[in-house]
């Protein structure tokens, strides 16, 4: 795997946090999941990813955690990263705290380690038990805590809570909004859900077709609620976006928008049109399989 | 949470809502700091059991599952059902046994057929009071266990190999199959030939038998691990030797165990194969000679001995996944 950096003469690269993307394109056999996609994520920005069933959320997920490769394109994240998957994904061999540490140096996977981030999520008393005994919403704060233990400058989220009850999932949406803001990793957010992606974001990009078709700045002020003209507003964009509108009208209008398909991000409020996307800062970069753009 | 009342069909006195509806529970958020606005999810307290069956009213069709707390000073565990399981275990046997003496009381059952329960007791005495069933015992469990040990290592190391790696199941898996297909007896004559009539040669036959349920269960437990958790695992920096040993046997553990119990089964199947074909010792070696004098008091003493070990390595399996798979639910059926 090369790595290149396109740092300017004298900047420092560091592990800010920034993600960067351009043109990765990936296919399974003659599908083409991903196409020319861009993204950019700024150091502690929380950029939330809509997309039909199949667009390819949960490849592009996989490729910003190397378990999946581009097959060409430009692709740089943090080295620190960690993942919440739709599932827990617990070992059910270990008890709860020991899947907190899974897979750390035995200096860091210290019971005393997990208990705080167990804490962190109002699961301290749980240290001790078993994986299957626990519910769908405290296993999915267990899989929380293991991926804010290793200090993240990137979460991923792959529709962490779209296995929950709906009263569980606003309460996860607290608490996550809550921990982001204290441990300020960058974000990205795979959902299916717009109001989730509405309430969390800085940023919302939507994938359509193997591209990023869309990508409008959140501007509302936090903590944010459902409703409300502007939050209406948004909803039904990305909605149409989405291709979930049934309103045949309504399309053109966003298409208009977001032609062409690489559209710069696309404030839909138009009072902050200034997108942060730094272009400029690197962090220690992975590049997997680094070719010419088409 | 929201306080639920349980429709019940008759306002009962006994009735009551659930444990735990509309009641605070003392569970919730009491180690989670307030600025961590998640409530922990309500553990539901263990409904005590209760004496009161569920019934059914025919007439409005509702089943009224109420429970009500059992009076104070009872034990709370139902003490009757388990000791009704340990009887109905033992039922069975019990009522063969019933029919066997009084079959041989009353002469139903000749003696030369089988002979009757005191006369086999005897005869097992005599074996353990001329020390002959305690030699033999030692001896066959050494020959079984050291081919066991043999066969276990062989089978799991290859069902390892072939679980882990695709080029090692193509290399390995096929010729298992085919292998595994061919009957343990088909090949005492080519152990005959390659390491005559000695101990070898059982201890031989015993391991090879024993190889194949070992084998099968580990490569089918590998591969039945969910490739989802590998893939967190790795995620989170789990790779190599450090995955396989706290990760894949640890979740392969129940089907290795079952493999365990096959294979100690089936090394005392090759035990007594073993033994009849040529042997100066062991368990097999005494039911050869018990048959050779027609003594089917002595034969029948001789299978309860293989009845007992067969129940040794049900405890014994037990006890290891007992130990082993802490993490596993145990009970599945009541
Ligand atoms: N390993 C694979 N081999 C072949 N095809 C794959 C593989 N992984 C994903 N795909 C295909 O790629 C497409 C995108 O899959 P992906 O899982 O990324 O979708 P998604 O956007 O996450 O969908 P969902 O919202 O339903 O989770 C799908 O059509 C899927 O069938
Ligand atoms: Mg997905």
């Amino acid at each position: 795997m090369s790595t290149r950096t396109v740092a300017p003469v004298g900047m420092k690269p560091v592990d800010s946090g920034a993600v960067h993307i351009r043109g990765a394109a990936k296919s399974f056999g003659a599908k083409d999941v991903l196409v020319d996609f861009d993204l950019d994520i700024a150091p502690g920005e929380f950029v939330a990813l809509l997309g039909a069933s199949g667009s390819g959320k949960s490849t592009l997920l996989k490729i910003l955690c190397e378990l999946e490769t581009v097959d060409h394109g430009i692709v740089r994240v943090p080295s620190a990263r960690s993942v919440v998957f739709q599932e827990p994904r617990l070992v059910p061999s270990m008890q709860v705290w020991k899947n907190v540490v899974l897979g750390r140096s035995r200096a860091l996977a210290s019971r005393a380690a997990a208990e705080a981030a167990l804490a962190e999520v109002g699961l301290a008393s749980h240290a001790d038990d078993w994986p299957r005994t626990l519910s769908g919403g405290e296993a999915q704060r267990v899989a929380l805590a293991r991926a804010l233990i290793r200090e993240p400058r990137l979460l991923l989220l792959d529709e962490p809570f779209a296995a929950l009850d709906a009263l569980t999932r606003i309460r996860m949406h607290a608490l996550v909004a809550q921990l982001c803001a204290r441990h300020n990793p960058s974000v990205l957010l795979v959902t299916h859900d717009i109001d989730e992606a509405i309430l969390l974001a800085d940023r919302v990009a939507v994938l359509r077709s193997g591209h990023k078709s869309l990508d409008a700045v959140v501007d509302l002020p936090r903590p944010r609620t459902r409703g409300g003209p502007a939050f209406e507003a948004l909803r039904r964009t990305l909605l149409a976006e989405i291709g979930v509108s049934t309103d045949p009208e309504a399309e053109p209008a966003v298409a208009d928008q977001t032609q062409p398909p690489r559209a710069a991000p696309l404030p839909v409020r138009a009072r902050s049109a200034s997108t942060v996307v730094p272009r400029t800062v690197v962090p220690r970069t992975v590049v997997p399989k680094e070719t010419e753009r088409r | 949470m929201s306080s639920k009342s349980v429709a019940v069909n008759s306002p009962s006195p006994l009735a009551r809502p659930l444990p735990g509806a509309g009641v605070p529970s003392p569970t919730l958020s009491s180690d989670v700091p307030a600025s961590e606005a998640v409530a922990s999810e309500v553990s539901t307290p263990e409904i005590p059991a209760s004496d009161v069956p569920a019934s059914e009213d025919p007439a409005s069709g509702v089943r009224d599952l109420s429970r009500v707390a059992p009076p104070p000073g009872r034990p709370r565990t139902r003490v009757r059902p388990r000791v009704l399981r340990r009887a109905l275990r033992v039922l069975v046997p019990l009522l063969v046994l019933a029919a066997w003496a009084a079959g041989s009381a009353t002469g139903l059952i000749p003696a030369k057929i089988l002979d009757s329960p005191p006369t086999v007791v005897d005869a097992f005495g005599h074996l353990i009071s001329t020390h002959q069933l305690q030699d033999a015992l030692s001896i066959s469990l050494r020959r079984a266990g050291v081919g066991l040990a043999f066969g276990l290592a062989v089978g799991l190391v290859f069902g390892l190999t072939t679980g882990l790696s695709r080029l090692g199941e193509e290399l390995l898996d096929s010729s298992m199959q085919m292998v595994r297909m061919v009957p343990f007896l088909a090949v005492t004559p080519l152990i005959v030939v390659w390491f005559g009539i000695g101990e070898t040669a059982k201890i031989a036959l015993i391991a090879f038998a024993c190889v194949f349920p070992i084998y099968l269960n580990t490569y089918a437990a590998v591969r039945a691990i969910d490739p989802k958790l590998i893939e967190a695992a790795r995620v989170f920096g789990l790779r190599g030797l450090a995955l396989t040993r706290r990760l894949i046997i640890p979740n392969a553990m129940p089907g290795i165990l079952v493999g365990l119990r096959f294979s100690m089964g089936v090394s005392i199947l090759a035990l007594i194969a073993a033994e009849q074909i040529n042997a100066d010792s062991g368990l097999g070696y005494l039911v050869a000679n018990a048959q050779e004098a027609f003594r089917n008091d002595l034969i029948l003493a001789l299978l309860f001995v293989y009845t007992v070990l067969g129940l040794f390595i049900d405890l014994f399996v037990r006890l290891l996944e007992r130990t082993l798979l802490p993490w596993r639910a145990t009970v599945v059926g009541r």
